[in-house]
């Protein structure tokens, strides 16, 4: 500070000491590589609203599996003394969580019920406490097996396609642009119509046409794999196509797959929450997260706890699985490495 | 080199791609050359000449339209058993232009330069496997400690080297090199070239060496092609081809070459030539370089010259070398 640039201090010879020689080595052996795995697990953990969202995901998949077990009503029980009983939590008063309607009037007292019902009961006198995780698990699990099946398909189909190329290729593609064309609505409408309305059929009917994004986004990465230089060397050593597809074209293209995935989980779940709202969805006593909603949605005046609790639950659920599906993207698009 | 040895010899060899309906893409029209065993031999030409495709095709990474390619005596653009393909592969080999698409990016270095050695020696036990992959990156000049790393932790020209190494993997006695210096600074080519000339020389190694640079191809090369709009025009040891061109093409690409001594490159005189390379969906008649020769006569409309040596190991094709001129 406040030395002229050529007033350069003198430094003696004898200033200086012999490095020793462990100095040189030590920088050679730097910390070990980190697999590709590993270096994105720690981008991700960089991000905040995707481990927000990692960290709420797991809570609501943890507190549906064990929260029906915190009660003793399980969720199709009916009982009519306690029907339409709202919320009330010993010690939560002061959050509302005290018993009272909207109205004012505390039903717990009016009825002489001694038994809580954490969030309030419905019109049948169904625990919803129980029924909203009982529906958690069930928008979950819709969710969760609707985006494995798009995959399985997705990934055979747009493989084949882009790996054979071609004709099949040709084929294939004017198949796709074909169920494009039908709206989709319309197909999983006829679906659920011609086959009982339960989970299997929502399930089925969802992947009936929701395979066909996973397909077109694997077709795309395969077919710009297939130019690269790597797959020509891979060639020319003698590597057979099962090897090819496997070591190489299937771990390149694992994050496009993962992340689509990840945005399929919960559109799938909203898409089947939009189902049951219009009466298209699983049929009672069954729960999931859509037909709560329209249960709530019938009495939001009076009882307007019945649409609140799911509708938080939903709004997490697609607020997480989104900001994680953003956050994986980042993480694993390969254009942030070389 | 008094005994040469054609090692491998590529005749009348054509690959045309089919552009859509009707439209076919001749990227390789009726080349025929032959390479000793030992030398190098430069193949240049401007780019989308067809240079790689003649590479590409040797190799067997596209079936030939029509021709045939004899290594070492056996027919491999036959129909060959999965055996014969499989030996093929392993006497011939190829290095990349990019060194940044030609490595997997989810294998570790080891695993790459494995993957040949896998292939072509299934049973081998790991202890051996690794032992040959360190042999193989010291050879190339990298660190054994390199092994576990990934492609993106290399600069380019490492990479090129791993590159090498895997290609060194399964011995083989021919090597295609193509555009493998391109893509790489000056400072790190030369140290590319040196390193393929010393192995070159220490494996008994044949190169086809595929590039665009005029002066880097006359370094490395003892003989030299060159392409024009998949044909080969001219042919010659690579002294000979540079002091005394034949083609009206080859003249105007070696004029392009600039001089090192600046009193000579004020002095330089350049062909300039008119307009583009042709589109090579419809290629001129005749000769494919009339339309911009600057010699043209009505003869190169009408017919295409003829591939003939016209000195020993002089091989051009153009018709001011025939009688008819």
């Amino acid at each position: 500070m406040g030395r002229k640039p050529n007033e350069t201090p003198e430094i003696p010879d004898d200033m200086f000491t012999p490095a020793s020689p462990g100095i040189v080595t030590k920088a050679e052996t730097s910390a070990a590589p980190l697999t590709f795995w590993q270096e994105a697990w720690r981008r991700l953990r960089k991000n905040k609203g995707a481990l927000a969202g990692l960290i709420t995901i797991v809570f609501l998949i943890v507190v549906s599996l064990i929260g029906p077990l915190f009660n003793e009503y399980s969720y199709s029980q009916q009982d009519l003394v306690r029907s339409n009983l709202p919320p009330k939590i010993a010690g939560l008063e002061w959050l509302g969580f005290d018993g009272t309607r909207s109205s004012g009037e505390n039903t717990y007292e009016e009825r002489g019920i001694t038994a809580n019902a954490w969030f309030g009961t419905d019109e049948f006198g169904r625990d919803l406490w129980t029924r909203l995780w009982k529906a958690t698990q069930v928008s979950l699990f819709i969710g969760v097996v609707a985006a494995f099946l798009d995959l399985l398909i997705g990934v055979v189909y747009g493989g084949i396609s882009a790996f054979y190329g071609g004709r099949l290729d040709n084929v294939m593609q004017r198949i796709i642009e074909v169920l494009v064309g039908i709206p989709n609505l319309i197909v999983i409408i006829l679906f659920i119509l011609i086959f009982e309305p339960g989970i299997l059929s929502i399930i089925l009917a969802m992947i009936i046409t929701g395979w066909v994004g996973m397909a077109r986004v694997v077709r795309g990465q395969i077919l710009q794999l297939k130019g690269q230089e790597f797959i020509l060397a891979a060639r020319t050593l003698g590597t057979s196509n099962g090897k090819l597809i496997w070591k190489h074209l299937f771990p390149n293209v694992m994050g496009p797959i993962i992340i689509t995935v990840m945005f399929t989980i919960p559109s799938a779940i909203f898409f089947e929450a939009f189902l049951s709202f219009i009466g298209l969805g699983l049929q009672p006593p069954l729960a999931s997260l859509g037909v709560l909603i329209e249960d709530g949605y019938q009495s939001m005046r009076f009882f307007s706890y019945k649409l609140i609790f799911p509708a938080i639950v939903i709004s997490a659920l697609m607020i997480s699985f989104n900001l994680l599906a953003d956050g994986l993207r980042d993480a694993l698009d390969p254009k942030m490495r070389r | 080199m008094a005994d040469k040895v054609k090692l491998l010899e590529v005749n009348r060899l054509k690959k045309y791609f089919h552009a859509g309906k009707k439209k076919v893409l001749k990227a390789v029209d009726d080349v025929s050359f032959y390479v000793y065993k030992g030398e190098t031999l430069g193949l240049v030409g401007e780019s989308g000449c067809g240079k790689s495709t003649v590479g590409r095709t040797i190799i067997n990474l596209y079936k030939a339209t029509s021709g045939n390619v004899i290594y070492d005596g056996m027919n491999v653009q036959q129909k060959l058993s999965v055996r014969d393909l499989k030996k093929y592969k392993k006497k011939m080999q190829m290095i990349f232009q990019d060194p940044y698409s030609s490595l997997n990016p989810r294998m570790t270095v080891a695993e790459i330069i494995a993957e040949g050695i896998d292939n072509h020696a299934p049973g081998i036990s790991r202890e051996r496997k690794m032992e040959k992959v360190y042999q193989l990156l010291e050879l190339v000049g990298l660190h054994s400690s390199h092994a576990n790393r990934y492609p993106h932790e290399f600069s380019g020209g490492q990479r090129q080297r791993i590159g090498i190494a895997r290609a060194l993997a399964v011995e083989p006695e021919f090597i295609i090199a193509d555009e493998p210096i391109a893509a790489l600074d000056v400072s790190i080519q030369a140290q590319i070239v040196n390193l393929l000339r010393e192995l070159q020389r220490g494996k008994q190694l044949t190169y086809l060496f595929i590039a665009h640079d005029l002066s880097m191809v006359k370094h490395i090369s003892d003989r030299v092609a060159v392409m024009y709009l998949g044909q080969l025009v001219e042919l010659s040891g690579s002294e000979k081809l540079y002091a005394n061109p034949l083609h009206p093409y080859t003249k105007a690409l070696l004029s392009a070459v600039p001089l090192p001594d600046p009193d000579l490159e004020r002095t330089r005189e350049r062909i300039i030539l008119k307009g583009d390379v042709p589109n090579p969906l419809h290629p001129p008649c005749g000769c494919r370089f009339r339309t911009r020769c600057p010699e043209a006569k009505a003869i190169c409309a009408e017919a295409a010259p003829e591939w003939r040596e016209t000195e020993r190991d002089h091989f051009v094709a153009c018709h001011i070398y025939s009688a008819c001129w």
